[in-house]
């Protein structure tokens, strides 16, 4: 089931009656989710990533644009009727039910020509518990369930009843980082396995570039940017969202262009055609470094990380932006740790150039 | 821990209330069992220096004596009554408020009036209201007016007049006009309870039964209801404990009489039993009726809450 999303506003009343300020939390949303897809909104807390998603679910209705759940327009079909299945931050697990009991409530609700038998409920509660392996704990109360297990719970609750939709709100974010690391696996195999349209919201990049078919990358209502993660992360259309993605963050530089060269300090340290002479904003990927002796910027050395495969080093340039810079070198290369400086040559792809003002990307010929 | 060198200054702010509650707590119930158990015990006789026997004669009379049971009944009847009725409005009324937005709050005060309002107060009106006016010592068409304003009610819709309260009135009538006098004075505490216990609900349940389709019925059954059960378990049995000791809202209607002037003492419950034996001089016998009374509601307590052990979700 594709989902469409056609100018998705939303505009929450100020709550303060003298001032007429008005929140946009989703301002003018376009955006097709293609037939079972996992996709990623992401952005920074307060972006309306969640209200977004919400608005999928009905649970709160857009001040203006459309909802298509394939052809059929559910702008203004209440939750119940669209068939979403919807996974809360908290859960949301009925406390005073068993696991089985909380997988079963949404199949015990269908009325009329949906409705199950005991058997057919049972088998198909089952069967959820199945895809989410919980088969053992059929008979427990959510508080006596770690996190990761209520989690499954909840999305087998909401997997249950066969939904066109399934609506993850930040699905991770309260689980330990080594759950977290096994659960986003799980869930882009439940995913692949049901193959239901998927709609997940996070503010952790890395959660969302790592299980993602599609990211929506959105900046206080607005979307930055979609695309497959690989792509966004390879060519962001703008600071923000070169910011955002990648750990460790990209380094942000102030620079110029003179002559179609790009300066750093006084470090002409790439060729870049066609852009007029201007002041810009560089940002360069940690791994966008490689050391060479005569490399064109050089930056003070302050301190050389290894973490086994690769080796961090941290450096300082009076052009960036942030205290130090973050660069990953291939563990192989030989460094000296005594000396005083490092000199880089930059990769090219990996380097970014960005309007001082409007922070756009500026873009320049990679070959 | 406090520090054992200076533990005696803890039980020297501790001393005012330990020492109020020795003299008014724990000595009184000390001495009820002590009175119970002697035999015919009387504070003046006592004081006279008379001395009693120790026995369980005291017990033995009480049960024996015809107005006990009586009292024991109406008691009983009343919570029985008063009880569920009380708590299953109360629980309609606090999720009809909690689902409000505007006035709200002031039909949470409206709703909590009764709660800061003497009960013998409340009682008069409620006379005034069940209240008829009229000779009951003939046939049926000697009443011409009727004064209190439910009787107005049913006769403006063209029913009869009943004699709820006065001379004349019948036991099943006493008991109606009681049953809605205490069900109304017991809402606010219970309302208020439950209120606070649904606000405390989170929001999301409902946002999770609502996108699984839940109709509003099996949400009240199914969620409410079960995450509201502690604050329910605890209505309950608080309202069994008061409803044993019902007393004050008899006289509220009735006056000290415990009853209609014709049949005084009909309504009498077991604390108006005890209240009773004091002025003659039945201390033991008042002794003994009180650890009857305390018997019952001790049962009643640890049956509730076995109860609750098992529909109770903490």
């Amino acid at each position: 089931m594709k989902v469409v999303l056609e100018n998705l506003t939303k505009i929450f009343p100020s709550r303060n009656k003298k001032s007429n300020e008005e929140v946009v939390a989703v301002n003018n949303f376009s955006f097709t989710i293609p037939d079972g897809k996992l996709i990623g909104l992401l952005g920074p807390s307060g972006c309306g990533k969640s209200t977004t998603l919400y608005m999928i679910s009905g649970l709160q209705k857009p001040s203006g644009g459309k909802i298509y759940f394939g052809d059929d327009d559910v702008t203004e079909v209440s939750t119940e009727n669209r068939g979403v299945g919807l996974v809360f931050q908290n859960y949301a697990l009925y406390p005073h039910m068993t696991v089985k009991q909380n997988i079963l409530f949404p199949l015990q609700n269908l009325k009329g020509a949906d409705k199950l038998s005991k058997e057919e409920m049972l088998s198909r509660a089952y069967e959820a518990a199945k895809l989410v392996q919980l088969e053992e704990l059929m008979e427990r109360k959510p508080s006596e369930l770690s996190g990761g297990q209520q989690q499954r719970v909840a999305i087998a609750r909401a997997l249950v009843k066969m939904p066109r939709v399934l609506l993850l709100d930040e699905p991770l974010s309260n689980l330990d980082a080594r759950l977290r690391l096994q659960t986003r696996e799980e869930i882009r195999r439940i995913q692949r396995e049901t193959k239901i349209t998927t709609v997940f919201v996070t503010h952790d990049q890395e959660e969302a570039m790592s299980i993602s078919d599609m990211i929506v990358v959105m900046k206080l209502g607005v979307v930055q940017q979609i695309g497959a993660p690989q792509e966004v992360y390879d060519n962001p259309v703008n600071l923000f969202v070169a910011k955002f993605l990648g750990t460790p963050p990209i380094n942000v530089f102030n620079g110029h262009v003179k002559g179609e060269k790009l300066y750093i300090g006084e470090d002409a340290v790439l060729e870049v055609k066609n852009v007029p002479d201007q002041e810009v904003i560089v940002g360069i990927r940690p791994e966008g470094f490689y050391l060479a002796e005569d490399g064109a910027l050089s930056c003070e050395l302050s301190s050389i990380e290894v973490m086994g495969r690769d080796v961090s080093i941290v450096s300082k340039n009076a052009a960036c932006t942030a205290p130090v810079i973050r660069s990953i070198i291939d563990a192989d290369t030989p460094i000296n740790p005594a000396a005083k400086t490092v000199r880089y040559n930059l990769r090219k792809n990996k380097v970014f150039i960005f309007n001082k003002e409007t922070e756009e990307r500026i873009y320049f010929e990679v070959n | 821990m406090v520090d054992s060198k200076h533990q005696w200054k803890a039980w020297i702010y501790l001393a005012p209330a330990i020492i109020l509650l020795l003299i008014f707590t724990v000595w009184p119930i000390i001495n009820t069992v002590r009175m119970a158990l002697l035999e015919g015990y009387s504070s003046l006789g006592a004081a006279g220096g008379k001395t009693y026997e120790f026995g369980f004669g005291n017990f033995v009379k009480v049960i024996k004596y015809k107005g006990f049971i009586k009292c024991l009944y109406n008691t009983i009847l009343l919570c029985v009554l008063t009880v569920p009725i009380s708590t299953l409005l109360a629980l309609l009324i606090a999720v009809a408020l909690n689902s409000i937005k505007p006035l709200q709050k002031v039909l949470q005060t409206i709703f909590f009036l009764p709660y800061v309002t003497n009960s013998i107060a409340i009682g008069m009106v409620f006379t005034a209201m069940f209240n008829i006016v009229g000779s009951f010592y003939g046939t049926e068409n000697e009443i011409v007016i009727t004064a209190g304003i439910i009787n107005n009610i049913i006769e403006f819709f063209g029913g009869k007049a009943i004699n709820w309260v006065n001379y004349g009135s019948t036991y099943a009538a006493n008991i109606a006009v009681m049953v809605i006098y205490i069900v109304w004075n017991a809402l606010p505490f219970k309302i208020l309870v439950l209120l606070g216990g649904l606000q405390s609900i989170n929001k999301q349940y409902y946002d999770a039964a609502k996108v699984d389709g839940t109709s509003r019925r099996r949400i009240f059954t199914r969620i409410t209801v079960p995450l509201l059960s502690p604050m329910l378990a605890y209505v309950i049995i608080t309202g069994f404990i008061g409803g044993f000791k019902e007393y004050s809202s008899i006289v509220g209607i009735f006056g000290e009489g415990m009853g209609p002037a014709d049949d005084a003492g009909r309504l009498n419950t077991i604390v108006g039993f005890i209240y009773d034996a004091l002025p003659n001089q039945q201390h033991g016998r008042a002794s003994a009726a009180a650890l009857i009374l305390f018997a019952i509601i001790f049962v009643v307590t640890r049956i509730n809450m076995y109860v609750s052990k098992k529909k109770v979700h903490y």
